[in-house]
């Protein structure tokens, strides 16, 4: 256990210094849903309608912005060759590296989303069962990611081919959390249908994207 | 001749060369029986003449899924195996089942525009295939960014099995959702709810589409294994000058 908690504090001490992304993605956030009311119109009972779906997309593409550099970072400067020598099982750090990037990008995201529901003129109760569903869907957003940051790990623009790899795979949470927050604020399907799949898929992706991201990094780094 | 000789690239051109022929003159038959027996098929009641997409359609999307089925095999094979062969059968796949994906949307809004008044709508089983396509375009930039290739063989055989996920989503998504394309109605365990005279040219197309994409699937491999040897060769005459 000791090596994947030291992993664990490595990343997210990474993260927050300079040069990390974790402030960057909760900036970005902020910014694209800013951007939303410019491109539709300062339209309140528009933005009440459409804000659970901006607050997705823009917690989806602000999960990839650190993706790319998940594992190219440690490639460059060569840690991953220690890590894949390492004697813990390779699912594990790459799980454990899911984690810390969802506690730098994902969970500062959620924390930020009851202010950004404030300026998308969400009420509160249906802002509570949005923030909900973001906390449940974002982890499964960043293990689909794990996958596309494996695969990417030794292209030098990576980033791009990475979000054209993971977008296609994450629709099917987009759908359910978008999906669940709406069946909250509108109905007319109960809250827990949509939301329960979410979880489904959060836990699936769970154990997909650790074994998937494993076996491509094993591929690459050979 | 043991399955396993097949495995020889060398073995595997010579074959590809003799049934290539053969498998494109049956494919041109098939297609031109299938073609006239759709053209004399009588119009829906309903629908007129509009019924008549449904023959190209069905095969389509029939083998834009089997395009994936194949990847997902050869990924295995790429895995499991390291076969060369099992790379450069995902690779041809790709582009094949993305065309053949890309026509089965473009026939089914094409039909869609006079049945559902709409080219377009978001139901589960036309999202599902665009994500389909979406993925098979993934798979192509894939193949396209990385240099090595039997790295990039890798790198899409693990984007592949992960992609099969959607296959099974496409299947049932007319069971599963409340959907506006409609239910399966070909294969029903109560037998078709189709009429013969309509049934008979989609089944003729279904198999002459098959052979038309094992046609081309064997010829774009022999293709990639000669571009490969082609590359070899460059890289050797490279070494030799420097």
């Amino acid at each position: 256990m000791r090596p994947l908690a030291a992993l664990l504090f490595r990343d997210m001490r990474i993260a927050v210094r300079v040069g990390g992304g974790a402030l960057m993605g909760v900036l970005f956030f902020l910014v694209v849903v800013t951007l939303v009311p410019f491109a539709v119109g300062p339209d309140l009972p528009l933005l009440k309608r459409i804000g659970p779906a901006i607050l997705w997309l823009a917690a989806l593409l602000a999960s990839l912005l650190a993706l790319d550099r998940l594992f190219a970072s440690d490639h460059e400067d060569g840690s991953l060759d220690l890590i894949l020598m390492g004697r813990a099982p390779l699912e594990l750090v790459v799980a454990v590296k899911g984690i810390a990037h969802w506690l730098t990008t994902g969970l500062p995201l959620i924390i930020a989303a009851p202010l950004t529901g404030l300026f998308l003129n969400i009420d509160p109760a249906a802002e509570a069962a949005l923030t909900l569903t973001l906390l449940v869907g974002t982890p499964a957003l960043t293990f689909i990611g794990l996958i596309g940051a494996a695969i990417a790990v030794t292209l030098r623009r990576g980033g791009l081919l990475l979000a054209v790899i993971v977008l296609p795979l994450t629709v099917p949470v987009l759908i359910f959390g978008v999906a669940a927050a709406n069946a909250a604020i509108t109905g007319p399907v109960p809250f827990g249908t949509p939301f329960t799949i979410l979880c489904a898929l959060t836990l699936m992706s769970v154990v997909v994207g650790p074994f998937a991201a494993a076996a491509a990094l094993r591929q690459e780094m050979e | 001749m043991p399955l396993s000789d097949l495995a020889n690239p060398s073995r595997f051109l010579t074959l590809a060369n003799r049934a290539i022929p053969w498998l494109a003159g049956l494919t041109v038959i098939l297609l031109g029986i299938g073609l006239y027996q759709s053209m004399l098929a009588p119009d829906d009641y309903q629908q007129g003449a509009t019924v008549k997409i449904m023959f190209l359609h069905v095969p389509s999307a029939w083998l834009g899924m089997l395009g994936w089925g194949i990847m997902s095999l050869a990924a295995l094979g790429t895995l499991v195996w390291r076969h060369p062969l099992a790379d450069v059968a995902a690779k041809a796949a790709a582009p094949i089942g993305a065309a053949f994906t890309l026509l089965c949307l473009v026939t089914g809004s094409l039909w869609g525009r006079p049945e559902w008044g709409t080219y377009w709508v978001w139901d589960a089983r036309l999202t599902s295939e665009l994500i389909l396509l979406l993925l098979y375009l993934a798979v192509i930039a894939v193949w396209r960014t990385v240099e090595d290739p039997s790295r990039a063989a890798r790198a899409v055989a693990i984007l592949t099995i992960v992609g099969a996920i959607d296959l099974p989503i496409i299947k049932f998504s007319v069971d599963w959702w409340n959907t506006l394309h409609q239910g399966s109605s070909v294969f029903r365990m109560s037998g078709s709810t189709i009429d013969r005279s309509i049934l008979m040219p989609l089944f003729v197309m279904a198999i002459a589409f098959t052979f038309l994409f094992v046609t081309l699937q064997l010829a774009a491999m022999r293709n990639e294994i000669l571009r490969r040897r082609v590359r070899t060769l460059r890289l050797m005459q490279a070494s030799a000058v420097s």
